[in-house]
């Protein structure tokens, strides 16, 4: 009969950059089991909400976490305007629409260096890191600030950017699409990663919805859903359909957030064609008196923010509830089965983000 | 730069940062600012490393968890306060759940401030902290004679 023991996995784990803690249930080197404990970086940032105004709050918002700060702004940001139907100018939407898609650039990038050092390939860590610094670059040049930027403000954004960080950006993007293609094919093709890729931790359709998985693992596993479609900020106005795969195990993760990374250069692109001239923000008189659901989706899948306000300038209630938070279930689910040694590629795959999730 | 005396491995724990200043800490070791090339090493163990580079303000959930890490690193250590939460709590100072900086917890040598800490001024810190060491080697030498 096989032996069971728990085995602890984190706070502090090599593979982590993030407390999380999971107990797993092992029978030999068999996982049955996981439960998952979180809180290790709460803060209380939405209890935050009564003593910030509402437009100081965006920097609150901004700091739920480093790596998505851009989509936090934004969604804050556009749920308070819908409460106070205030009318962001074209040129804002589209500016925001590129600063977004480049954070999704840069946490996709980041993923895939985080998921080649957990494979232990060290040079493909490298590689993916090393164009990620491009963006970084960009968003130095475009923000003032490499991680957080804190460039969206209620009503609009606070920078703009001429013609020429444009065709920068643009050159950025390029830049990385050639020096790219490497990278994909080792993603894709090399012997080593598919062994440890392919096959595991396979997450089926009717698991995906019924576990409310969201983002790349939601359509990994051949749900074709993406909030972008809903037509916030600018992707009303652009050309995008949800990228999926149809075999839901690791492989097919790592290939959705590929896809987008191509396919967010094509968004960067396409809006900074369309970009319009004109105002980057509108002024914001009154206080925000009523309630509203933002949907938006971010990197690592649909992220919903609500906010309550009654007239005051400090808003009643705000809430979030990100991508992570839904995936841990399907993380649940995907580590059932698996060996001891996949734990930490099974944990990455999901794209864990723990201070969203923790707030 | 003077000259390094020691090889000095790095462990790296998020004590409720937002990620922006752990990601720059993994930055350092990328190519463009490759800390590596001090023979600096980030490791998972903290029975192995010399500096303790720690990201975020304290709450009460790692709060023990950072005492257990601290205590579990040999002699002589260093402790880096990385980004303005770890140094004083930062804008999530007035937040429930947040204790204030780490130097509420465990002593803190070296300060590098910033939201987030550019890897800059990280790779700044390490090397005032290599310093550091250096003093606390020398002072624990001197003990024992």
């Amino acid at each position: 009969m096989a032996k069971r023991s728990i085995v602890p996995f984190g706070p502090q784990h090599p593979v982590l950059p993030e407390p999380v803690h999971l107990d797993l249930i092992l029978e030999d080197e068999t996982v049955v089991g996981a439960v998952p404990s979180i809180g290790f970086i709460h803060r209380g940032l939405e209890k935050l909400v009564e003593k910030r105004d509402f437009k100081q709050y965006v920097y609150i918002a901004e700091r739920v976490c480093g790596i998505c700060s851009c989509g936090h702004g934004l969604g804050y940001c556009e749920a308070v305007e819908q409460v106070m139907g205030i009318e962001v100018p074209d040129r804002a939407r589209y500016l925001r629409t590129i600063w977004v898609e480049m954070s999704r650039v840069h946490s996709h990038l980041l993923w895939l260096g985080l998921l080649a050092d957990a494979m232990g390939f060290e040079s493909l860590y490298m590689e993916s890191w090393r164009l990620r610094e491009k963006i970084l670059d960009m968003f130095d040049e475009t923000t003032g600030g490499r991680i957080i930027h804190s460039v969206n403000c209620v009503g609009g954004v606070q920078k703009d950017m001429d013609s020429t960080m444009l065709q920068h950006i643009l050159q950025a993007i390029d830049d990385i699409r050639g020096e790219m293609k490497p990278v994909v094919e080792t993603f894709m093709q090399d012997y080593t990663v598919q062994s440890r890729l392919k096959g595991s931790g396979i997450l089926t359709k009717e698991d995906a919805t019924a576990l409310g998985a969201a983002g790349p693992v939601l359509r990994a596993s051949g749900i074709s859903y993406d909030a972008r479609r809903l037509g916030y900020a600018a992707y009303g106005d652009l050309t995008m359909e949800p990228i999926t795969a149809a075999e839901g195990d690791s492989y097919a993760r790592c290939k959705v957030r590929l896809k987008e990374l191509f396919q967010s250069f094509d968004l960067i692109r396409e809006a900074i064609g369309k970009i319009p001239d004109g105002p980057i923000s509108v002024p914001v008189k009154g206080n925000p008196s009523g309630e509203f659901f933002m949907r938006i989706e971010q990197p690592r899948g649909e992220a919903i923010y609500y906010v309550k306000g009654s007239g005051t300038k400090y808003l009643d209630r705000f809430r979030m509830r990100t991508p992570t938070t839904s995936n841990i279930p399907a993380l649940v689910e995907m580590l059932k089965g698996c060996q001891l040694a996949d734990v930490p590629l099974l944990i990455l795959t999901i794209d864990p983000c723990v201070s969203c999730t923790e707030r | 730069m003077n000259k390094v005396s020691k090889s000095p491995w790095l462990l790296h724990y998020d004590a409720s940062s937002c990620n922006g200043c752990d990601i720059e800490v993994l930055d350092c070791l990328t190519p463009k600012y490759d800390i590596e090339r001090f023979g600096i090493i980030n490791t998972g163990d903290p029975f192995q490393a010399d500096i303790l580079l720690i990201t975020g303000g304290v709450n009460s959930q790692t709060e023990r968890v950072v005492k257990q890490l601290y205590s579990q690193m040999p002699e002589p250590k260093v402790v880096v306060a990385v980004g303005i939460c770890a140094c004083t709590g930062g804008i999530f100072k007035e937040c429930y759940n947040i204790k204030g900086g780490i130097d509420t917890v465990i002593p803190v040598d070296v300060y590098v401030p910033g939201c987030a800490a550019r890897p800059e001024s990280i790779i700044d810190g390490v090397m005032k902290a290599l310093k550091v060491l250096d003093e606390k080697q020398k002072a624990m030498k001197e003990d024992r004679r």
